[in-house]
């Protein structure tokens, strides 16, 4: 007797997303990028669904990183300090998916560039790469909802996806990517109830649930990834079973929390134990990544083109169909 | 899975003859079903209803221990398919491929180094689980087994599948008790009759998922009582499938011929592609997952992925407590206070570490909860910091009498520094603007 892959039935599936618009709809991105859609767990076709990959977006600051360490300096150094050229880089050479840009100079502590200088910002990025971008603030409550009206203008049509709208501070965001033609998302402190609020706060202020992208706090590995694992899992056990407002696609900030780790940042003569520094680092963002993947989520924002290419081939691999026919 | 008393009901005489105890066959069952009495205190139960009984009592997935002593593995008895609804009970055994055909120093020296293959996490020490042995033809397996288990006491993995081989190593290594790996279409009986001689755990390997079920059912069916699954996924994708498959036909399906652990070998063109590939199988239910690498930069990851969706989600980890130092700390070197949740430590000292300020932490034990939610529940009080400073000796490590505690609990300072005689600095409410507290804190007096 053959053994049978036992199947579930699901009742719900993930809201599929489109972010980035291509001129005939009224942007001006050369690709787009469609992510969700899922009616099973990660990569379970057997049973259900998966129209669209997850997808990675590379992370582009504004500002020149001070503090970060050598491999991603080696990848990365001569183009810091330039946004534009730096999401070139990313889409060229490493093959970015979608771009991550942070408008980290915004921040009153890290130079309070004004809403125009954002904007110009962003109208450069958009002019020097074609994939859709995602834009986040610079986690000034206050200044960012200075910020929004602008930036959020300066895309307008573009289809970008806007970052993020909290429980005390959506509305305008959430109002500005209403008016612009942009995607909503949402984050919570990894909790999912407060995940599930902000979601009906921004939908009752007008924002349709296909527009809406879902973050909640990222944990790296060995720093809190058993969290985030699981909450993204429980997220998309709610979307499978039918729960409407916790069928967002999700996003997880990967490159910033894993090269916080020490694992990633201590050179090699601080830490002989550890191996080779690049390895483990790469590998250290790499797996955050993988576990997350496979806990649900549908965007990865990365920093490492290594670490992407790796996660990329991954990603390939499991949406592979099976060798062995059922 | 349990019964309920209504179904123990069903199974008993039904005569109501008060033997056991209890006044009526129902209110024994209901005893049972709370497991508050044990089947043997009915005489008449019969032999059908005693199996059916003890099956039902029976984890749905089997436990199996390999190796012996403090270093034993045990895997299996698992109960959910994701960590929320219980936790995921025994940690998935990491082990690292050796080949056989290396000289007897080489083998020895790759042993002892494996099993020093550990790292600290804050007082938690991981590491590799196991050592798989792997029979090169033509090598001698019996004394390669026999070097490694001198060398160390990591349990051992055998993986022959000629059964003259693994008959000499097995018997050699018994005591040791390794898992055999593995008992396949072509060699079944031989290597059944192997692991039933001595008493060893024994996997079972078919190649793809279509036949696990039997021939795990034949090797119950023969004796063997410790089995572990090999499906031999050729792709990461179907290593997926298959562990999915089995943990979901353990637990949904109560299907019992594949209620055992199962191994892994991480596939992947590159060590790195096997690391990522190797951390899917841990959080995707493998009982054993096989490496061929030990290098430490991509061991350590896995170790962490590992520890990581293993904890307990209703029991956080914890940082043990006590006094750390982070970077070449000294004694005119800043002392922060903060809580043993290991989140908010982990914070902090990544935060202490950005600052490039050598450091001391007191961790103080607040039972792994987080500082707000400690002070609310007073674990987190001038008290206990008072207690954490003296009992790690923090006098001893610093000439100063400073104190930074969390600004969250700036309302802690009077009393604080009454109880203790410190004084005492409020930091910064948020981790995050730990580095810049300490850029600015000026030179600390004796
Ligand atoms: S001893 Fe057995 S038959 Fe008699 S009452 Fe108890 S359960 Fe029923």
């Amino acid at each position: 007797m053959s053994f049978e892959m036992p199947k579930e039935k699901w009742r719900g599936a993930v809201n599929q997303v489109k972010i980035g618009a291509t001129a005939a709809e009224g942007g001006t991105r050369s690709s787009t990028v469609t992510v969700g859609g899922e009616a099973t767990l990660p990569f379970l076709d057997f049973e259900g669904d998966t129209p669209n990959r997850p997808v990675i977006a590379f992370e582009v600051l504004d500002l020149a990183p001070t503090d970060w360490p050598e491999p991603l300096v080696e990848a990365y150094g001569d183009v810091f300090g330039d946004p534009a050229a730096w999401a070139q880089k990313c889409v060229e050479q490493y093959e970015a998916d979608l771009i991550c840009l942070r408008l980290q100079s915004a921040h009153p502590d890290r130079g309070d560039s004004s809403p125009a200088q954002c904007a110009e910002t962003v109208k450069k990025v958009l002019q020097a790469v074609g994939v859709p971008l995602i834009i986040w603030g610079c986690g000034d409550n206050e200044k960012d909802n200075n910020l929004w009206p602008e930036v959020s203008q300066a895309a307008a049509r573009e289809r970008c996806c806007l970052g993020s709208a909290v429980q005390d501070n959506y509305k305008t965001i959430s109002a500005c990517a209403m008016a612009d033609g942009h995607v909503v998302i949402t984050e919570a402190p990894l909790d999912i109830n407060i995940q599930k609020q902000v979601n009906i706060l921004v939908t009752e202020m007008g924002v349709k649930p296909e527009d809406i992208i879902m973050y909640q706090v990222t944990g790296a590995l060995g720093y809190g990834v058993e969290y985030a694992y699981t909450i993204m899992e429980r997220t998309r056990l709610a979307a499978l079973g039918g729960d409407k407002m916790l069928s967002m696609p999700m996003l997880a900030i990967v490159g910033s929390e894993a090269w916080r780790a020490k694992e990633a940042r201590l050179p090699e003569e601080e830490s002989p134990q550890w191996g080779r520094r690049y390895d483990r680092a790469i590998l250290w963002e790499a797996m955050t990544a993988e576990l997350f993947l496979h806990a649900g989520t549908d965007i990865l924002v990365m920093w490492h083109p290594e670490a992407a290419r790796l996660v990329k081939e991954s990603v390939l691999s499991y949406s592979a169909a099976s060798t062995e026919s059922e | 899975m349990a019964l309920t008393a209504i179904e123990i009901y069903k199974l008993l005489p039904q005569t109501n003859c008060r033997e056991c105890g209890f006044p009526t066959c129902l209110a024994f069952a209901m005893q049972l079903a709370q497991k508050k009495a044990s089947l043997d205190k009915c005489p008449y139960v019969s032999e059908d209803a005693k199996a059916a009984l003890e099956g039902s009592a029976a984890p749905p997935i089997n436990l199996v221990t390999i190796g012996v002593g403090d270093k034993a593995l045990k895997i299996g008895n698992e109960t959910v398919l994701f960590r929320h609804e219980e936790t995921f009970h025994h940690p998935c055994g990491l082990a690292v491929l050796v080949p056989s055909d290396l000289d007897e120093a080489s083998l020895k020296q790759k042993a002892t180094r494996l099993s020093e293959l550990q790292f600290d996490r804050v007082g938690m020490i991981v590491g590799v689980d196991l050592i798989a042995l792997q029979h090169v033809p033509g090598s001698d397996f019996r004394a390669a087994a026999t070097a490694v288990a001198q060398a160390s006491n990591l349990p051992l993995i055998l993986i022959s599948d000629d059964p003259a081989a693994m008959a000499a190593a097995a018997s050699a290594v018994a005591d040791k008790r390794p898992l055999l790996y593995a008992a396949t279409a072509g060699n079944f009986d031989e290597m059944v009759k192997i692991a039933k001689e001595h008493g060893l755990p024994l996997a079972v390997r078919s190649e793809g998922i279509a036949n696990i079920a039997d021939l795990a059912a034949k090797a119950t069916a023969a004796g063997v009582s410790e089995i572990v699954l090999d499906t031999a996924p050729k792709t990461p994708k179907d290593m997926l499938l298959h562990q999915t498959a089995i943990r979901r036909a353990a637990l949904l399906k109560k299907n019992r011929q594949v209620g055992h652990p199962t191994i892994v070998f991480a596939v992947g063109d590159t060590p790195a592609a096997k690391a990522l590939n190797a951390s899917v199988a841990i959080a995707k239910y493998a009982g054993i997952v096989v490496i061929d690498f030990d290098d430490p930069a991509l061991v350590l990851p896995l170790v962490t992925a590992r520890l990581n969706i293993y904890t307990d989600p209703e029991k956080p980890i914890q940082v043990q407590p006590g006094v750390y130092a982070v970077g070449a700390a000294t004694e005119e070197s800043p002392v922060l206070v903060t809580t043993n949740f290991s989140l908010t430590y982990f914070t902090v000292e990544g935060d202490v570490s950005a600052s490039k300020i050598p450091s001391w932490i007191v961790v103080v034990d607040t039972k792994g909860t987080s500082v707000l939610t400690a002070w609310a529940a007073e674990e987190f009080t001038a008290e206990t910091i008072t207690k954490a400073v003296n009992d790690y000796d923090v006098a001893g490590r610093v000439k100063h009498r400073t104190l930074i505690i969390p600004g969250g609990v700036a309302v802690l300072s009077g009393k604080l520094e009454d109880l203790s005689g410190w004084k005492v600095l409020v930091g910064p409410r948020e981790s995050a603007g730990i580095p810049a507290f300490l850029k600015s804190l000026p030179k600390l007096a004796a």
